[in-house]
């Protein structure tokens, strides 16, 4: 199989999360986005390695998924702190960073 | 040249008394007035002791300097302290320190009753250092020193009284309008440096002999300016008469018989500078010329007794330095005539004094008369003074004015016919004014107000009036005697050239200007003496009555002129710093902080509008690269 | 030890001593700081003594690897010019403090913090004219501006940040024009004859630049030192910087930083680039003379005692720079004289407009009157000061003033005559506050105003003697300033002008 495709499977995801994180007000779903966006660069990554014939890509990926667990953790419970102080999910309402 | 050490100690004595004056404070206003009088009297002594000195010296070597350091010394540019006591600047060192002592011993018993009298004194041995600096000094820059240091004594005694605004805006007005005059001397010692490679009276009399005449009348012009601002000559009259402010002493010996005599003796001094620029020679008897008329019309109508003075002083430097341009024929006379003045118009400013103090520092004319019983001294002392001044023989006056008016006729062609005339018209007009001062003060009917008790002044004021007064009577004389002054002075001031075309005989000179006086003062008797005069000066009086009150317009002319244009560039100027160039500044950064606070407004706070920007950021740097790899 | 060095090393042990003070004892405090500036005085007037003026070679050499792999040294060595103006600072510090005895006090910091400000600032004075290598120099110019930066916005008055700002952003734009001249100069230098700071190598690279070149490097520098010292018309924030520092701050500042422009002038503009400086000319002596003339305008319509200095410090500066790009021996020598003597007629005006303002609570000129009559030793010190700013003979600053424009007139006449016309706006510009402030009826709220006292006598008394000695006999000083300016101008290739008219021609 052409592994090229699985290059334009990784630009599909990508552009569906990166329009997600834009257009979407919920941050739970602006979170999974951001993680959609993830993985596909880590699906890039793996391509390439795959192309490439080296290990380098898949190295990164591990890397890129630990952070991302990690970022995971931080994110929602920032999220759910948000969420519960003020009874919304919504990126819009804290905008407050700007004062 | 014959040296000598002992020249400093002329300067040094009175520099020394206004110093511990000044530094001591009121620890030594018990004994100030007295210190400082006797070190004048001091230099006085020194002056006769080189005078002694240089009689017994043959004529060639009558001339001495001292050199006391190397003042200045920059590449080719070398001023040394140095001194220079020739037959010209003993002249000066006697009726500076002479005068100068009598109006000390004057100023005591006058200014007893002063809380301030101890700087008073600090200020009077200022003046006499500095102005003994003016004529001792060996070149222009040392001469320099000496000229802002008497404008600086000028000024502080000027605004001794300067709790009164008028009197420290007169003291500010003459110092201001002296350093007109002093930028004149600076830029004549500029172009001497530059052209002739050299400042001192010495080098440049040698050099003037090889230099170019346009360089000298540059240098000639830029003196003559110096000596309209220091003597009060046309065009930088106007700050004399406001410089009556000072205390009478003041007047006396500052505003009349030395500073503003200075002018004539710069000329004197440069006489190789103005024998070698005839250009500049012209300029100053047209200076001369002019004065004379302008100071005789302004006393015609000054109702204050010291202003009336002032305005005379003004006129009678106006024939010094009338005839001061004669050139080689003048100078002498131009000496001899402020050496006189010097005697008679100290004392009748010293007279002036005694009157005031006798009429509770009365100073408006119209509201004296009658004075001659009350005061005899003063009265007798001011007379021979009076006399003096217009030209009676045979007081100093007649010999030293008629000796001008005489040369200026026969200065040669329309010229001197033209200088003759204004002269003779001058000493007409002064035989008028002086009357008038005269007749006003002590022989009209009384006028005065109800608390005025006239009483004659004690000794120590009457004293030097009478010594000032007895050599208003036999300066002239003795100067004359064998042509004893003119004589004395040629080392100096070169040989007269004999045997010129005479226009005018002496005693056809005299004769005429013995009309002149008798008709001035014919008029003024006939219109104060015998005519009624008003204690309050009348307003209904002609135009020119009008404008010679204002001092001929001096004040509004300048004020039109050089105030008020000044003050508005000032203010445009001002403004313009804070509005164009600090405004530039305030631009550039109003320019910064607007540029930050527009782009502060895409910080929405928004996520999402942050992550679209990033987006956009994104596919724009991809696309830049895409379109460069291509 | 070298004596430039130890010079520079005593403020900073001194500073490192008032650190460890503790902040309540004020007066500890103090005396710490007035003992450190007066033994850098007297190791100042000592190091003059030594100094052979005969030699016109750099004396007092120090050298030492600083950053080796960028060729920079810590070099120092002073000509007679750097002597001068040395011996002015070192001599400026202890009156400073010893006048401003209580103007640390009611600032945003503790006094330490001023006194330890004022060390540091000693340091760098001295280090800014004594580096003989160009990076030491500019990091010396423009680590000055720190201290000076804390002390106007921390212990000024008025608006002092704003004017703070205003100082430092103004003299940090010229500080990197001139960087961006040292880094284009060093790299020059690598492309003849290896990478180097020394400032004689330096001054050899002329003659492989372009012309162009050498013009750009020039206004780099130029305007950093035009800034600084300052020329119209980039001098805006002098006034605003005076009006808002403390008196001794004002003298720092005015005294000694500023004249950092016109000794870096001679130093670096016209020692690294001789044809640039050739081609400048015209202009400088152009702005020179506006500054005069528009100094002195300002200063007659100031209001403020404290800006009216400022703008008299303007006008003074057009004549230092025009004696200066004068090219003559007495151009050159009276501009260098003319900066020690404007150090002290303008330090002794700040520190009596100071103590006006203290005991006044008010710098407005208005606000006085009648001041002889009740404080007559202050008006008296006021008026001197205002005498030798208006270069009365006698005093110190008429030498240098008449020297510059005899100078000035023998190679520029009509700059000279122009130039002139400033000592009849100086004759206004002092006597007008001297008749507002000192003269005329004593104005309410003045009649209670105490005279100076005898610290204040202390300090203001050696200002005046030096003003009043060096107008009688200002040799100690020429003798040592003429060598060294006679060798400026050889090394330009100027020889003074021969009299026009003179007899052996």
């Amino acid at each position: 199989m052409n592994p090229y495709n699985y290059l334009y499977v990784a630009g599909l995801l990508f552009t569906i999360g990166a329009i997600g994180v834009v257009i979407r007000r919920n941050a739970i779903v602006v979170f999974m986005c951001v993680e959609l966006m993830l993985n596909a660069a880590n699906l890039t990554l793996v391509t390439f390695a795959r192309i490439n014939g080296t290990l380098d890509g898949q190295v990164v990926a591990f890397f890129t998924m630990v952070v991302a667990a990690c970022e995971v953790v931080v994110g929602l419970a920032i999220i759910v702190t948000i969420y519960r102080s003020r009874r919304s999910a919504s990126v819009d309402d804290a905008s407050l960073l700007k004062r | 040249m014959v040296t000598s050490t002992s020249l400093v100690y002329l300067i040094a004595l009175p520099l020394f008394g206004a110093a511990i004056l000044l530094l001591a404070g009121r620890r030594s206003d018990k004994w100030g007035h007295l210190l400082a009088t006797a070190l004048s009297a001091g230099s006085f002594g020194v002056g006769l002791y080189q005078l002694s000195q240089m009689l017994s010296r043959p004529t060639a070597e009558r001339a001495i300097t001292q050199k006391l350091f190397s003042w200045i010394a920059v590449g080719t540019f070398k001023v040394d302290a140095g001194l220079l006591l020739d037959q010209l600047s003993i002249c000066f060192v006697l009726l500076i320190t002479g005068v100068g002592t009598l109006i000390h011993i004057y100023s005591i018993s006058y200014m007893s009753h002063d809380e301030n009298r101890r700087r008073f004194f600090a200020y009077l041995n200022l003046f006499i250092a500095a102005m003994l600096l003016l004529v001792l000094g060996n070149s222009y820059l040392n001469l320099y020193v000496g000229w802002e240091g008497v404008g600086l004594a000028s000024y502080l005694l000027i605004g001794f009284w300067n709790q009164k605004p008028a009197y420290a805006t007169a003291s500010k007005k003459a110092f201001v309008m002296n350093r007109v005059g002093d930028m004149g001397l600076s830029f004549a010692i500029m172009i001497s440096f530059a052209t002739l490679g050299t400042v001192s009276f010495a080098g440049v009399q040698a050099a003037s002999h090889t230099a170019s005449k346009a360089a000298l009348t540059a240098i000639g012009i830029m003196l003559l300016v110096a000596a309209t601002g220091k003597s009060a000559q046309f065009p930088l009259q106007a700050w004399l008469g406001d410089a009556m402010a000072g205390p009478t002493p003041v007047s006396a010996l500052i505003h009349a018989a030395t500073m503003v005599t200075a002018g004539v003796y710069l000329i004197v001094r440069s006489n190789f500078i103005f024998d070698a620029a005839p250009t500049a020679q012209l300029l100053v008897v047209i200076v001369g010329a002019i004065t004379l008329m302008f100071g005789a019309l302004v006393g015609t109508a000054k109702d204050d007794i010291k202003k009336a003075l002032a305005a005379s002083t003004m006129s009678q430097i106006g024939y010094m330095i009338l005839g001061a341009g004669l050139g080689p024929a003048g100078y002498a006379f131009a000496i001899m005539h402020l050496l006189t003045h010097g005697f008679f118009k100290a004392g009748m400013f010293l007279g002036a004094g005694s009157v005031m103090h006798g009429m509770n520092d009365q100073v408006d004319m119209r509201r004296y008369g009658a004075l001659r019983k009350f005061m005899p001294i003063t009265f007798a002392t001011f007379g021979l003074g009076y006399l003096a001044i217009i030209g009676v023989p045979p007081f100093a006056g007649f010999y030293s004015k008629d000796a001008i008016i005489e040369t200026a006729f026969n200065a040669g062609g329309v010229k001197g016919i033209l200088l003759g005339s204004t002269a003779l018209l001058g000493a007409a007009i002064t035989a008028f004014y002086m009357t008038r001062v005269m007749v006003l003060t002590f022989t009209s009917k009384e006028r005065w107000e109800d608390d005025q008790h006239p009483h004659e002044s004690p000794l120590l004021m009457w004293i030097p009036m009478a010594i000032l007064a007895i050599g208003s009577v036999t300066t002239g004389f003795l100067f004359t005697r064998g042509h004893a002054l003119v004589h004395w002075l040629t080392p100096v001031v070169g040989e007269r050239a004999e045997g010129g075309k005479v226009l005018l005989q002496p005693a056809v000179v005299s004769g005429l200007a013995l009309v002149a006086v008798i008709i001035g003062v014919a008029i003024a008797v006939s219109k104060y003496q015998l005519g009624k005069v008003d204690s309050v000066a009348p307003q209904n009086v002609s135009v020119f009555t009008r404008i010679a009150r204002k001092d001929l317009m001096q004040d509004s002319f300048n004020e039109a002129v050089f105030m008020k244009p000044g003050q508005a560039l000032t203010a445009l100027l001002v403004k313009g710093d804070d509005k164009v160039i600090d405004g530039a500044v305030r631009g550039i950064a109003a320019t910064a902080l607007g540029t930050g606070s527009t782009l502060r407004r895409t910080q929405t706070g928004f996520a999402r509008s942050y992550a679209a920007f990033i987006l956009i950021g994104a596919i724009v740097l991809i696309a830049a690269i895409w379109v460069v790899t291509q | 030890m070298n004596a430039l060095t130890t010079m520079m090393l005593l403020p900073l042990i001194g500073s490192i001593l008032v650190a460890v003070i503790p902040s309540d004892q004020v007066l500890r405090i103090k005396q710490a700081a007035l003992g450190t500036t007066l033994l850098v005085a007297i190791s100042g007037i000592l190091a003059w003594v030594k100094f052979d003026s005969s030699n016109t070679a750099l004396q007092f050499v120090e050298s030492a690897k600083w950053i080796p792999s960028f060729g920079i040294n810590y070099a120092v060595g002073v000509d007679g010019l750097a002597i001068v103006l040395i011996l002015m600072s070192v001599l400026l510090a202890p009156i400073v403090v010893l006048a401003g005895w209580n103007e640390s006090e009611g600032g945003r910091w503790s006094p330490k913090v001023f006194y330890i400000l004022i060390l540091v600032l000693e340091t760098m004075m001295i280090g800014v004219f004594a580096a003989t290598d160009v990076f030491l120099f500019y990091v010396f110019f423009e680590a000055m501006l720190i201290p000076v930066y804390f002390l106007i916005g921390g212990f000024g008055t008025g608006e002092r940040a704003a004017a703070a700002v205003k100082f430092l952003l103004y003299s940090l734009f010229g500080g990197l024009l001139m960087l961006a001249s040292i880094i284009g100069l060093y790299v020059i230098s690598g492309a003849n004859g290896g990478h180097t700071f020394d400032i004689t190598r330096l001054s050899e690279l002329h003659m492989h630049m372009s012309s162009m070149t050498q013009n750009l490097l020039f206004l780099g520098f130029f305007i950093a030192f035009a800034i600084k010292a300052p020329l119209w018309p980039l001098h805006t924030w002098l006034p605003d910087a005076a009006a808002a520092s403390t008196p001794g701050t004002s003298v720092l500042l005015l005294g000694v930083l500023d004249k950092v422009g016109t000794f870096g002038m001679i130093r670096f503009c016209l020692a690294l680039f001789p044809d640039a400086s050739k081609t400048f000319t015209p202009l400088i002596i152009v702005l020179a003379v506006i500054s005069i003339i528009y100094g002195a305008f300002l200063a007659i319509g100031a209001r403020d005692i404290k800006r009216l200095i400022a703008y008299t410090s303007i006008s003074h500066f057009g004549f230092i720079t025009l004696g200066i790009f004068a090219m003559t021996s007495q151009g050159m020598s009276g501009a260098t004289l003319y900066m020690f003597n404007h150090g002290f007629s303008t330090a002794a005006l700040f520190l009596v407009a100071g103590w006006m303002q203290s005991r006044r609570g008010s710098s407005t000129i208005a606000d006085f009157g009648g001041l002889q009559r009740v404080t007559p030793v202050m008006a008296w010190t006021f008026f001197i000061a205002g005498m030798s700013s208006l270069a009365l003979p006698g005093l110190s600053s008429f030498v240098s003033e008449f020297l510059v424009l005899v100078g000035t007139y023998t190679r520029y006449p009509v700059a000279a005559v122009i130039a002139t016309f400033g000592i009849v706006l100086a004759a206004l510009y002092i006597l007008i506050p001297v008749q507002k402030a000192l003269h005329g009826p004593t104005t309410p709220g003045n009649e209670n105003l105490s005279d100076l006292n005898l610290r204040e006598k202390i300090a203001i008394a050696p200002v005046i003697a030096i003003i009043v000695a060096l107008g009688f006999y200002p040799s100690p000083l020429l003798n040592v300033i003429n060598p060294a300016s006679a060798h400026v101008l050889e090394v330009q290739g100027f020889t003074d002008p021969v009299p026009s008219e003179s007899a052996g021609k």
